[in-house]
């Protein structure tokens, strides 16, 4: 057993790119959720985004081009759960479900041929001088531009539902949809945008994964990430910094992990494995224990009929 | 009188199965308090719906302020100078004061800005609030605030208001009538949505009354009394309900300092209640809703599971008895909530009557249920309480809410209860119908029960009741005898005007 091995500076860097995926996913869950849509198809439409982001690339030879098509796949999937539950008013849980089982079985359908491939690389931004700062030249600046986009768009969730107009009518929406529609506000639109807000973040999310992380295309490789990052919205208390703070401590805790594995400690390699999950959930339940709450309206069909 | 400000002629509004609005004409003068009455069902959301835009007509025209009026959406009557207090769903309870207000209006300020105008607006009316409470946390009245500023921050000529004062206390609706005075002396138009007619009699100048759709006439309230205006709203002669004499006995039901923590954030705590019931009295208990009545109810019913010793009936400490238990010894009790609590809102009313009468009426045999005998039941209790509905395999949520109140009510009292506890029994229930119920429970007192009704409504209360208590932030007054009890009395029993002060006009 080496522990010296493990470099913190090399497993923080490591932690903030294996954390993008579930930040990606969560961000835009959490803004449908905050609409009042709980949409449990994210792992459907982060494998399709997956898939979409891969075929792209490899085919226009622009990884940028490809994460753009993976946005607009994962968001043309989830047009599908906003036609189901906002004009066909079915009931959410299952269209979401319905949603996830959709999209493993189109993306493996889509990627038949791109197994085995590599695709093209997305260079890291070039920060300059910058990079070469100690410590935090390789933690903060030495990143591929997606992981500063996902920070970007997280950032730009918690301030547009913080101080704008557009993020309080949301909020609204989600809180009492009846008094919204009482209001003026248009329930349904507001939500459809929402919902493709979140497959739009989770298709990038998943570009990520088949684009950045692994890279590669096998079927079914998004594994599990898309029910962490609904986990994570939850369990975050649907607040934007509290999805970050869950996402890295879940991906540092991965990365440690396998770094400790790496290095031979004594413990069987399956608790090793959970141990992201179980951490991840304690902090995250003992952050929510104060008075925050759901979306009052979360999950409810929404039907003008008053 | 000179131009009116808002005319409606001829509207027409149908919905499958229901014409809400049939050829409704009315005309509301600047400064104008006109009140809006009918049962319910007869038409007075739909018809106030169609002025502030949620709902458009399917025929007739609307003039507003000379011009041709016909919002396409909410917005756009807000923008023309409408405004609406609703009765429900407007407000959010997670966001604040201020969030709420800015929602409601089309050109809101800067937050800060906004906060400021919402402490000079709220000083000027004598509505005091603060913006940065979450609504969540406050009462009924201060509520009704935050709507009411909502609209007064856009400066409404017309202000529509949708059954204000049925959460407030007598001091509260005093100091709301001031401010409408005060907006009426500005030059505002209000029109008054209301089923109480007292209220309307001191309040209004003129009215409008509309029966299933259709104006069937109009009055100046000054000049008319209370029962005229309620029999033009029902159309037929009305019954007071009647009783002969009291026999009150024994005492049945104990409660002893009755304490119990708060559910959840929103809840309320009970905080000692102690009082005796006797055989063969009403004791009505008012407050304002939220005060610790759906608690108390849980409480006696059984639904929660209170300390040793706390509650008593016939000598017998009824501390861990479940609801079933307690019904079988005879203690029943009718929730407020209609769908949901008191009926299941997707099952028949033979299955709904299977769920509280297996116990008493035998329609449950070595765990077999007995359909023919539930059956008969809920025909029974369909013909005793006049329940308007094609048969009893109807589905719960079929009927309308007076309707379905004259069910869950007439599934307890037909049970033969020794103790009855109700809370809000007459709650949406139409004039005639609510006479019946109570008269129901009159006669089942004359019978030797005890009965509890909890109520918001003051005027029910002293009709029926034989002692009254109030429930205030968990605390059960002492009871009194219902007999010559004033409304300053009472009000005060029910905890005041919650420290507000009177506008200063």
């Amino acid at each position: 057993m080496d522990l010296s091995a493990i470099n913190p500076i090399i497993l923080i860097a490591a932690l903030i790119s294996a954390a993008t995926p579930i930040l990606l996913a969560a961000t835009g869950e959490l803004v449908a959720e905050r609409a009042g849509v709980l949409n449990l198809g994210v792992e459907g439409m982060m494998i399709t985004g997956a898939v979409c982001g891969f075929i792209i690339s490899v085919n226009t030879g622009s990884p940028a081009l490809g994460f753009i098509m993976a946005a607009v796949g994962g968001a043309a999937l989830s047009l599908l759960f906003a036609f189901l539950t906002q004009v066909a008013l079915a009931n959410q849980v299952a269209s979401g479900l319905a949603l996830t089982l959709f999209g493993l079985g189109i993306s493996s359908l889509m990627g038949q041929n791109y197994v085995g491939i590599k695709p093209p690389r997305l260079p890291d931004v070039n920060f300059g001088p910058l990079a070469d700062i100690p410590v935090l030249g390789p933690i903060l600046f030495s990143h591929d531009p997606i992981v500063y986009v996902g920070l970007l768009i997280l950032a730009g969730v918690w301030a547009t539902l913080k101080y704008t107009r557009a993020g309080l009518v949301l909020r609204a929406v989600g809180e009492n949809h009846d008094a919204a529609h009482a209001l003026g506000y248009k329930v349904k639109r507001i939500r459809t945008l929402a919902i493709m807000f979140g497959g739009a973040c989770a298709g990038m999310g998943g570009a990520y994964i088949s684009l950045i992380r692994v890279p590669q295309w096998t079927e079914g490789m998004t594994a599990g990430v898309g029910w962490i990052a609904l986990a994570l919205v939850v369990f975050a208390s649907w607040k934007p910094w509290r999805v970050l703070l869950g996402a890295y401590l879940f991906g540092g805790i991965t990365q440690l992990q396998l770094n400790l594995q790496g290095a031979g400690v004594a413990i069987p390699v399956e608790y090793l494995a959970m141990s992201p999950y179980v951490v991840t959930i304690i902090v995250l339940v003992i952050l929510s224990a104060d008075k925050s709450r759901a979306p009052g309206s979360l999950g409810r069909i929404f039907h003008a009929s008053q | 009188m000179t131009t009116p400000l808002l005319s409606l002629r001829g509207l027409t509004k149908a919905y499958p199965g229901v014409v809400a609005n049939d050829d409704v004409s009315l005309e509301i003068g600047p400064g104008e308090i006109h009140a809006l009455l009918g049962e319910n069902g007869a038409g007075k959301s739909t018809l106030v719906k169609m002025i502030y835009g949620l709902v458009k007509p399917d025929s007739g025209t609307m003039e507003f302020k000379g011009a041709s009026f016909a919002p396409q959406d909410p917005r756009t009557a807000r923008a023309s100078g409408v405004g609406m207090v609703f009765q429900h769903f407007s407000l959010f309870d997670a966001l604040t004061v201020a969030e709420n207000i800015a929602l409601g209006m089309e050109n809101a300020p800067a937050m800060g800005q906004l906060a400021a105008r919402i402490r000079e607006v709220s000083q000027s009316y004598g509505l005091p609030l603060a913006p940065d409470r979450t609504v969540g946390d406050l009462s009924a009245g201060e509520r009704q605030r935050v709507e009411i500023i909502r609209c007064l921050l856009q400066d409404p000529k017309l202000l529509i208001m949708d059954e204000p004062t049925s959460v407030l206390t007598p001091q509260e609706v005093a100091i709301l009538f001031e401010t409408l005075n005060k907006l009426q002396s500005e030059g505002t138009s209000i029109l008054y949505i209301s089923h109480k007619l007292e209220e309307i009699r001191t309040l209004c100048d003129s009215a409008t009354i509309l029966r299933l759709g259709k104006v069937v006439g109009t009055c100046v309230p000054a000049q008319t009394s209370a029962r005229d205006m309620a029999e033009m709203m029902v159309g037929t002669a009305l019954k007071t309900p009647q009783r002969s004499g009291t026999q009150v006995g024994e005492v049945i039901l104990e409660l002893d300092k009755l304490s119990l923590p708060p559910a959840n954030d929103f809840g309320m705590p009970l905080r000692a209640i102690s009082l005796n019931l006797r055989k063969g009295e009403v004791l009505g208990i008012g407050g304002v809703a939220g005060n610790g009545q759906d608690e108390l109810l849980g409480a006696l019913s059984g639904e929660t599971t209170v300390g040793n010793g706390m509650i008593t009936y016939k000598g017998q400490d009824l501390s861990s008895l479940g609801p079933n238990e307690r019904r079988a010894i005879g203690l029943l009790s009718a929730p407020e909530e209609r769908l949901g609590h008191a009926a299941a809102p997707d099952m028949s009313l033979v299955e709904n009557a299977m769920l509280t009468g297996a116990t008493r009426e035998g329609l449950e045999k070595g765990g077999m249920l007995d359909w023919a005998a539930a059956r008969k039941f809920a025909d029974r209790i369909i013909t005793a309480f006049d329940v308007r509905t094609p048969s009893a395999a109807n589905a719960a949520r079929s009927l309308s809410g007076g309707n379905l109140q004259k069910f869950v009510i007439g599934r307890e009292v037909l049970q033969r209860p020794n103790v009855l506890v109700v809370n809000q029994p007459t709650w949406g229930v139409d004039a005639s119908a609510a006479a019946a119920i109570r008269q129901a429970l009159l006669d089942l007192a004359m019978g030797g029960a005890a009965v509890i009704v909890i109520s918001q409504d003051l005027d029910e209360l002293m009709e029926v009741s034989d002692r009254f208590a109030a429930l205030n932030e968990g605390r059960l007054s002492p009871p009194r005898p219902a007999a010559g009890l004033t409304v300053d009395e009472i009000g005060l029993m029910m905890g005041g005007a919650h420290g507000l002060e009177a506008a200063h006009v």
